[in-house]
């Protein structure tokens, strides 16, 4: 059985805020070691979509199964980490709230993997945007979950630090961990995604290779009266294009 | 839960300005209190008018009383104006020159008079007070009241002392002044005398001899009676000698009522903007969903902010209550009355604290609610019910029963000196507004997972 081997296992997954339908009906299935983006415009649901998979919001319905009885590593899109402690501190307070066999060492293996450890002492309110962003990534793997989940990871960091964290984070999959995150960079999702899901406005519109996306596009396109501009044949330029002309072939 | 409290105690050490003042601001107010208590108390100003002189004697029977003198008593505890007429120390009061204004009028003396040769006097005097202001009004009453007593203890003694004298001159004979004139009186036992001197005169007729023999009993009876009489009546005039003693720094219960008013504001804002303020930061780090996600309950985060903020509280105030007490008595033999009754009080205000906190979801704005939130509950649980209209009154006694101040206070003043309404009730009551808070704060908490 596939699904049984799946790492992750979503179905019919959906959440209501009042009579808003926030996700509708998200399901999907994640091997060991595979990347999945989640794009889609602002208010499409991908927060609450990571959150119902971190285990903070509860889904209104629909199931979460996965293969390891332990919770995904989550770092949310608002940085949730004390101003006030230092890098080490903040590590180590979660550290110890997971209740790791070995506090320190996760906090060392952290502050490496992460690049932080000539920071460690210094207070989190007084890092760049950029290292306060990398100390909450830490601590979402501190425990060193089978499963990541990262919404919008790259938001706040320059082009360097972006590299940097991606590298992190292909490094983490090919250990045979599942990466989950959300982005706005949709070229991000080309480059570092092995799948991307598409969610417009609550609903999956699209679950497949960044590739498959540039095809559907192209189909999109083909029976259409008027030619698009740029090249006349092929599929769209880039895949930035292809998505936004995705998106507004479904009214997005 | 302890990692928690030791990264709570963490950013507390390093936000030095809110702990400080959180630290600081009760010390204050205690050094204020202490200050103010242990400064001689001022005597209020009072207006006078005395329709009698100051040199007026009085001569009832064979006793003098200097009346001038009896109403000089009435000022030594006041400052006084002396006004010229009764209207004027009455505009003295309304003007707000004076407290309380003191008429003693013209006619005290023919009063005092009248009471005690006919008993059918009632020497008045007046005391006109300024209702604008409770406090001040009750100050210039306590003032005046001692005196009032006194001067009427006197008076009455007096009225005594001049009744026995009659009934001395009607047992042994002598002469009483009745209307300003002297009657000569026989005396109840010389009457017998002479009485038994004229049986013995007349030994031969029988019925003359009973008649008189019933006449000379009767006297007996009354002599016995009125022998017995005067003394008990001395007593009563001479009634228990007051005995004052002022110990060096004051220690009435108005003092430790004061000091329990102080310590319990101090707690109130405390554990009040501690917890308000901690638990409201684990929304604004965006901590709370992180910590919620299995690795805390909720419920034991709750309980680790309430725990924090009343026991820092609770430390603060004993420390406050501490130095108070170097300006005011304070009953240290109730020690453990104190811990617990602040400790009680403390996790009240931090269970309220939380429960504003989780409402706020942020440090600034939870600051801002725990702050106007304890001014107008503390200012309406002080409000004396009396002074107020029926309708306000209903709403203060709600306000004062659903918020933790009231209760606090009066475990807290009880715990400092022993007031007779006992303890165990406004624990109690502290208790199920702990748990009742508590569970609002918890209610609270399902907003903040939303947000
Ligand atoms: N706690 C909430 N209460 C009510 N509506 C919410 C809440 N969280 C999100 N929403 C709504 O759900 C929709 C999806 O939001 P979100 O998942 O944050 O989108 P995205 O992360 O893709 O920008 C939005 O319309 C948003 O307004
Ligand atoms: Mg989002």
């Amino acid at each position: 059985m596939t699904v049984a081997a799946a790492a992750l296992d979503v179905v019919g997954l959906t959440r209501c805020f009042g009579s808003r339908m926030a996700v509708r009906d998200v399901g999907f299935a994640l091997e060991r070691g595979e990347k999945l983006a989640i794009i889609g415009p602002n208010g499409a649901g991908k927060t609450t979509l990571l959150s119902m998979l971190a285990g903070v919001l509860v889904p209104t319905s629909g199931a979460i199964n996965r293969a390891v009885e332990r919770p995904c590593g989550w770092v949310p899109q608002q940085q949730a980490v004390y101003s006030k402690l230092s890098v080490a501190e903040n590590l180590r307070l979660f550290a110890r709230l997971e209740r790791l066999a070995d506090p320190d060492a996760a906090v060392a293996r952290m502050l490496a993997q992460t690049g932080l450890e000539d920071r460690a002492q210094e207070q989190v309110g007084r890092l760049s945007g950029g290292n306060q962003q990398r100390v909450n990534v830490a601590i979402g793997l501190l425990a060193d979950p089978a499963v990541l989940l990262l919404d919008e990871p790259t938001a706040s960091l320059d082009p360097r630090q972006r590299a940097r964290l991606w590298e992190l984070i292909s490094a983490l999959a090919g250990e045979g961990r599942c990466v989950l995150y959300s982005t706005h960079a949709v070229t991000e999702a080309e480059r570092y995604a092995d799948r991307v899901l598409v969610l417009g406005d609550g609903e999956q519109l699209f679950l497949g290779t960044p590739t498959e996306l540039e095809e559907v596009v192209a189909g999109d396109l083909a029976p259409s009266a008027i030619a698009p501009p740029g090249p006349s044949d092929g599929p769209a330029g880039d895949f930035e294009t292809a998505f936004v002309q995705f998106l507004r072939a479904r009214g997005h | 839960m302890r990692w928690l409290l030791v990264k709570d105690l963490q950013i507390l050490r390093r936000s030095p300005l809110q702990a400080g003042v959180l630290v600081v601001y009760p010390i204050a107010i205690a050094l204020m209190i202490g200050f103010a208590l242990s400064s001689p108390p001022g005597r209020p100003t009072v207006a006078i008018y005395s329709g009698i002189p100051t040199s007026k004697v009085i001569h009832l029977g064979s006793t003098r009383v200097d009346v001038g003198s009896l109403a000089e008593q009435l000022f030594t505890s006041v400052r006084p104006l002396r006004e010229p007429s009764p209207e004027a120390a009455i505009a003295q009061v309304r003007d707000g020159h004076a407290l309380a204004a003191l008429i003693i009028p013209d006619d005290l003396t023919s009063e005092i008079e009248s009471l005690v040769t006919s008993g059918t006097g009632t020497p008045t005097v007046q005391v006109v007070l300024n209702g604008s202001n409770p406090l001040e009004r009750q100050f210039a009453e306590q003032a005046l009241q001692s005196r009032i007593a006194q001067a009427e203890q006197a008076l009455s003694k007096l009225v005594l002392k001049v009744a026995l004298g009659d009934l001395q001159v009607v047992l042994g004979g002598g002469s009483v002044n009745l209307l300003n004139r002297q009657i000569p009186l026989l005396g109840l036992q010389r009457s017998r005398t002479i009485l038994g001197a004229q049986i013995a005169t007349h030994p031969g007729d029988a019925a003359l001899r009973r008649a008189l023999g019933q006449v000379v009993n009767f006297a007996n009876l009354a002599i016995d009676g009125l022998t017995f009489a005067g003394p008990v009546l001395g007593s009563i005039g001479t009634p228990v000698t007051v005995q004052q003693t002022v110990v060096a720094g004051r220690s009435t219960p108005t003092d430790s009522y004061a000091v329990a008013i102080a310590a319990v504001v101090s707690l109130m804002f405390v554990a009040l903007l501690l917890a308000a303020g901690l638990l409201a930061l684990e929304g604004s780090e965006h901590a709370y969903p992180r910590l919620v996600r299995g690795l805390v309950a909720p419920e034991a985060l709750l309980a680790e902010k309430i725990l924090l903020a009343s026991a820092c509280a609770a430390a603060v105030t004993l420390v406050m209550a501490a130095i108070v007490s170097s300006f005011v008595s304070l009953d240290w033999g109730r020690f453990e009355l104190w811990v617990v009754s602040i400790a009680l009080a403390g996790l009240a205000f931090g269970s309220l604290g939380v429960a504003l906190g989780g409402l706020a979801r942020e440090v600034a704005g939870a600051s801002l609610l725990a702050f106007l939130c304890s001014l107008p509950v503390a200012f309406v649980a002080l409000v004396p019910s009396t002074s107020v209209s029926g309708g306000v009154e209903d709403v203060l006694k709600v306000v004062s029963f659903v918020f933790p101040f009231k209760a606090g206070l009066d475990a807290v003043s009880n715990a400092f000196s022993g007031t007779p309404t006992g303890i165990v009730l406004p624990l109690l009551h502290l208790v199920v507004l702990t748990v009742v808070y508590a569970a609002g704060a918890r209610l609270a908490l399902r907003r903040f997972a939303a947000a």
